[in-house]
């Protein structure tokens, strides 16, 4: 009495009574497709996320000024304005810092825009030309900011992709004039659109040189009137190189601003903001699929209960099996792989309703935001070995009724 | 065949002790077919239940087929219960949801055999319902119902026949069939035959006739005038050598 003799037993008698069957399976499939669904929704907002993140650009590590309050996120900007484009200039020293490939420092404020009768209200960001390379920006029309516009402060301007359609829909904003806080700036280009990244949106800006932001828009001046910047964006040359970079950097920093106690700049890079929306997406996930597990358990205990009524329906079928010679184990099995064969046909049946509600939540949008959901293959797998566990687990107890049926009671049973 | 030597059962239900058999002895030949009277109460089930291996006694010994099966475990006794007894009920005790023959390969299946198809085939062949083997139990009359029980009882080629009260749901003249088939194979095939019944024109088919009264065996007869005799005479010719002992 093999396991496929058995199985075909256990199908035999789950066909007999499909509706049955099929009510119980609806228990497991209802779990299943929950935690496949609800998790696909953690794995879709972790995968958003770490996309968001890398759309920034890739290998960056950000200093910015003020001492770290919250580990890797964007912490609170010290009060000290301490980073100056010199120090942005001096990390990009290839003796000093070998790891660093290239260095964008930004001055960023809100002002408005005006063209045209339209009027814009952006964040206007003070950049070099290296700015382009390291955030992996993309001109859609016209050239992007040169050495010689930062020399020469020139009143010059590169729209985002958001902006651009704004303020000029019909047509190309190049060499038009516009007003930014009321001054007058000639647009060289036009950058193609970047989506939404975690430092906010990449389209709903526009770029200047950064001199031309400092001198023109605002005034900050450190003691020495060195030109101050809020962030500097440096690019490593490769993945490994970013702990060391971190430290280059630092050095450097230390030194040019004599610092003996605690710094007056933090650095992070990506892989730490990752790390810490990694937890917090991490924890919402495993959230998420416990509650699912939950309904899982309801629909394993729904097993056990149509089992255990099977088994007494057939308390007459079980005795004249033994009668004819099925041993304990026998019957055991027979039971215990119907109610394995129910739970993982619901874990299947589960997993393709799943990944269609995954599909239908990716149509949907909360807040604005479209939902991401991802189906992966590490949740499935797990999904359906649960739901076999299940079925075994709660499957035992009924089994192990049926086979100790004494056989001459159980044929006296109507 | 079957020796019984001093068999007691005892039955506890709460504080109260039932002595169902109270020393039981008695032998049946290899071929031979045997028939158990007795009123309710005078422990024929209980004795037939034992004789089955579905129940151990409390005591005494039971020596089937050469081998003593009185202190067996629960899953030996199911092996002799499949190799060496075919089981024949009074309602029959067929799976509704299966068909005739998948009935009668039951056996086979707990057994662990290969050709359980052919072999179940021939089996309600031999009973004469090979026609009906894709029938479900509810598409049959109770004769045919029957044949295709003793159909499943010697697909196994079992040393023994235990037969309780085997034509109790059955009219007059499907009783005569079906007792005529025991009787076939008991002379043709000579399988023993062991009948449990309340009815004496039934117990008129056997060779002898064992009572029982309050647990103990009361009169053991030889009968004289045997039922089915036109059957036996006409089986003469094609009667088989009696079957080594397994």
């Amino acid at each position: 009495m093999n396991i496929l003799e058995s199985l075909s037993i256990a199908l035999q008698a789950l066909g007999s009574n499909k509706l049955r069957s099929s009510l119980t399976v609806l228990g497991i499939v209802i779990g299943v497709a929950a935690v496949i669904s609800l998790m696909s929704i953690g794995r879709g907002s972790q995968a958003s996320v770490t996309s968001a993140v890398q759309a920034v650009g890739s290998n960056l590590i950000f200093i910015r000024s003020g001492a770290q309050t919250v580990g890797g996120v964007r912490g609170q900007q010290g009060s000290a304005q301490t980073l100056t484009l010199d120090d942005a200039e001096a990390l990009a020293d290839p003796i000093a810092a070998p790891s660093v490939v290239k260095v964008a420092p930004e001055l960023s404020t809100f002002a408005r825009i005006v063209a045209q009768g339209q009027n814009a209200s952006t964040r206007v960001v003070g950049v070099t030309p290296d700015y382009m390379d390291v955030r992996n920006l993309i001109l859609a029309e016209g050239s992007f900011i040169t050495d010689q516009n930062i020399q020469a402060r020139s009143a010059v301007i590169v729209l985002g992709a958001t902006v651009a359609q704004t303020l000029y829909p019909e047509s190309s904003p190049i060499d038009q004039t516009i007003l930014v806080s009321n001054r007058p700036f000639r647009v060289i280009g036009v950058l193609a659109p970047k989506g939404g990244s975690f430092m906010g949106s990449q389209d709903d800006m526009v770029l200047a040189p950064l001199t031309t932001v400092r001198y023109r828009l605002f005034s900050q001046r450190t003691a020495q009137g060195a030109v101050n910047v809020q962030l500097i964006s440096v690019q490593v040359t490769d993945e490994k190189q970013i702990d060391s970079a971190k430290e280059q950097v630092s050095i450097i920093l230390r030194e040019r601003h004599r610092i003996t106690g605690d710094d007056d700049f933090t650095v992070t890079s990506q892989q730490d903001i990752l790390a810490t929306f990694a937890q917090v997406t991490g924890v919402l996930t495993v959230f998420l699929g416990s509650v699912a597990g939950i309904s899982l358990v309801v629909g394993g205990i729904g097993i056990m209960n149509i089992m255990l009524v099977s088994v007494t329906e057939r308390i007459r079928e079980i005795g004249i099996r033994k009668a004819v010679g099925a041993r304990r184990r026998d019957i055991l099995m027979q039971f215990l792989i119907e109610a394995t064969t129910l739970s993982v046909l619901g874990g299947a049946l589960g997993v393709a309703v799943g990944w269609g509600l995954a599909q239908l939540f990716a149509t949907q949008q909360i807040n604005g935001q479209q939902i991401q959901t991802q189906v992966s293959l590490d949740v499935v797998a797990m999904a359906l070995v649960v739901s076999v566990m299940t079925g075994l687990f709660f499957g035992i107890y009924p089994a192990y009724r049926a086979g100790k049926l004494d056989p001459i009671v159980a044929l006296r049973h109507d | 065949m079957i020796e019984l030597h001093d068999i007691t059962k005892v039955y506890h239900m709460g504080a109260t002790e039932v002595r169902a058999l109270q020393g039981v002895s008695l032998s049946i030949r290899d071929g031979e077919m045997v028939a158990i009277m007795g009123p309710s109460g005078s422990g024929k089930s209980t004795l037939m239940h034992i004789l089955g291996c579905l129940d151990k006694p409390t005591s005494g010994s039971y020596t089937l087929d050469g081998a003593e099966v009185s202190r067996l475990s629960d899953d030996q006794l199911a092996v002799v219960r499949n190799r060496k007894i075919g089981f024949v009920f009074q309602g029959f005790n067929l799976l509704s949801r299966m068909d005739a023959v998948s009935n009668v390969e039951l056996p086979l299946l707990y057994g662990g055999a290969n050709n359980r198809r052919k072999r179940a085939m021939e089996a309600l062949k031999r009973v004469g319902l090979a026609d009906r083997a894709h029938h479900r139990p509810s598409e049959m009359s109770g004769g045919q119902q029957q044949r295709v029980a003793i159909a499943r009882a010697i697909v196994t080629d079992p040393a023994v026949i235990m037969a309780d009260e085997p034509t109790g749901n059955l009219d007059t003249t499907t009783s005569a069939e079906i007792m005529h088939i025991f009787l076939e194979l008991n002379f043709k095939e000579g399988i023993t035959v062991v009948l449990v019944t309340h009815e004496n024109d039934i117990a008129q088919y056997a060779e002898r006739i064992i009572t029982l009264r309050d647990g103990l065996v009361h009169r053991i007869e030889q009968v004289t005038n045997r039922s089915g005799q036109d059957v036996l005479k006409a089986a003469l010719p094609t009667r088989v050598a009696l079957r080594q002992s397994r």
